[in-house]
């Protein structure tokens, strides 16, 4: 047995998209890189949801905050990309669930927690409540020489960037050299995915073509509550799976309701991810955990 | 894309000029008399009706009105959209130019049902 293993080789070993849990390999202990790092991506939390397609609906955050902090090695960071509570017509109800999410994620281990919203967090006011709790809806911020950019294209409740924020975008890439290392969050995909289902952002295709010029840009999002790889020209994106319910691959079910919930494999289908990120290229690789081990 | 009485000559002009590729024919014109109006109502969180059979080839004018808040009328295969805006009426007109059932959805986050809110568009030859 290799008693200490790099990183990156152990995640090679794990393969792209394999289903590893690092604590539940004995004898394996990770030593970090030098030239890369990783976050860990959760998303869709739902928090607020009652119903049949999860029977532990408020046990199932807490048990993915359990599996992060229970990593061998902690991330630098926990990206939440948005829908962290469920949508409510009630403003009072809004900011309860928005509270009791914070509360509950407050017990990760990691220092450096961001946040995004969803269509269900911000399109019903136009993110206010999302603000009141976790600040701006868009920003970039820089870790390790890669440059990170959340787009907001959920507090439009017509699912778009706006015109004002791709300015914005615009003078932020004008910085940055085309070689820069680039990583985007956003909540819907940017890219038509499935129109059909809502699964597509209105003006996503402006912002693409901004990020266009830059050799190395990588983007994750959620939204569609299940892993998913689409490359529009050199540019990657990445959908991640949920925590609270899965949903049905794309045109695959009549509609686009949640999979129902399988008593012999409770909480299937849900999970988060790390994303070691490589520092020169932004070049990711992900590997996929469950909420519980099997 | 919305449609209505008041939409500027410059913006009818642009549009024009954008859906002129689409397979659907859709534009910012007044209902003839001759083509069939087919009046639709949104609100949370359906449709009425909510499923609309027509010919293919044959031109329709869909009017659109909302009982409540600010919906979207989505219907990805024919590349036609519009936003359906309370106290307003909202017009499309379409020329179905393939058959089958196609989906059309509210695509402006309108509340807790949101997600149900689907309809059928059948076209026939």
């Amino acid at each position: 047995m290799i008693n200490e293993i790099n990183r990156r080789d152990f995640l090679k070993l794990a393969g792209l998209g394999g289903v590893v849990f690092a604590s539940g390999l004995p004898g394996v202990t990770l030593a970090a890189g030098q030239d890369d790092f990783y976050f860990v991506q959760l998303s869709d939390t739902h928090w607020g949801f009652e119903g049949p397609p999860n029977p532990d609906a408020k046990g199932t955050l807490k048990k993915a905050v359990a599996a992060v902090n229970s990593l061998e090695r902690q991330p630098d960071f926990v990206m939440f990309t948005g829908d962290l509570t469920h949508t409510t017509d009630n403003p009072v109800e809004r900011r309860k669930r928005l509270s009791e999410f914070k509360d509950i994620v407050k017990e990760l281990k990691v220092k450096t927690v961001r946040f995004m919203p969803g269509e269900h967090d911000a399109s019903l006011d136009n993110g206010k409540a999302f603000q009141e709790f976790f600040g701006a809806t868009h920003y970039t911020f820089d870790h390790q020489g890669v440059h990170f950019i959340v787009l907001d294209n959920v507090s439009d409740p017509r699912a778009a960037i706006g015109d004002e924020q791709l300015k914005w975008l615009a003078a932020d890439l004008k910085q940055l050299k085309n070689d820069a290392p680039i990583v985007v969050f956003t909540h819907r995909p940017l890219f038509d995915l499935y129109p059909q289902w809502d699964w597509a952002t209105r003006d996503g295709a402006k912002a693409v073509e901004m990020l266009m010029p830059y050799k190395n840009v990588t983007v994750f999002y959620g939204h569609i509550h299940q892993e998913h790889h689409h490359m529009t020209g050199h540019i990657a994106h990445h959908a991640a799976k949920g925590l609270m319910f899965p949903l049905p691959e794309a045109g695959k079910a009549p509609t686009r309701a949640p999979i129902p919930w399988d008593p012999a494999q409770p909480y299937k289908g849900l999970g988060f991810r790390e994303v070691d990120t490589d520092t020169k290229t932004a070049q990711c690789k992900l590997t996929e955990f469950p909420v519980v081990k099997a | 894309m919305i449609f209505d009485r008041n939409t500027s000559c410059v913006a009818i002009a642009t549009m024009a000029v954008m859906l002129g590729s689409l397979g659907a024919y859709v534009a910012a014109q007044s209902a003839e008399p001759k083509e069939k109006v087919i009046k639709i109502t949104a609100k949370k969180f359906n449709y009425t009706p909510g499923e609309v059979k027509l010919k293919k080839g044959v031109p329709v004018i869909l009017e659109f009105r909302t009982q409540d808040v600010l919906m979207g009328f989505n219907l990805p295969d024919f590349n036609a959209r519009a936003d359906i805006v309370p106290g307003k009426t909202t017009r499309l007109r379409l020329v179905p130019d393939k058959t089958g059932t196609f989906v059309f959805l509210c695509d402006v986050f309108c509340g807790t049902g949101h997600e149900e809110m689907n309809g059928k568009l059948i076209v026939v030859d």
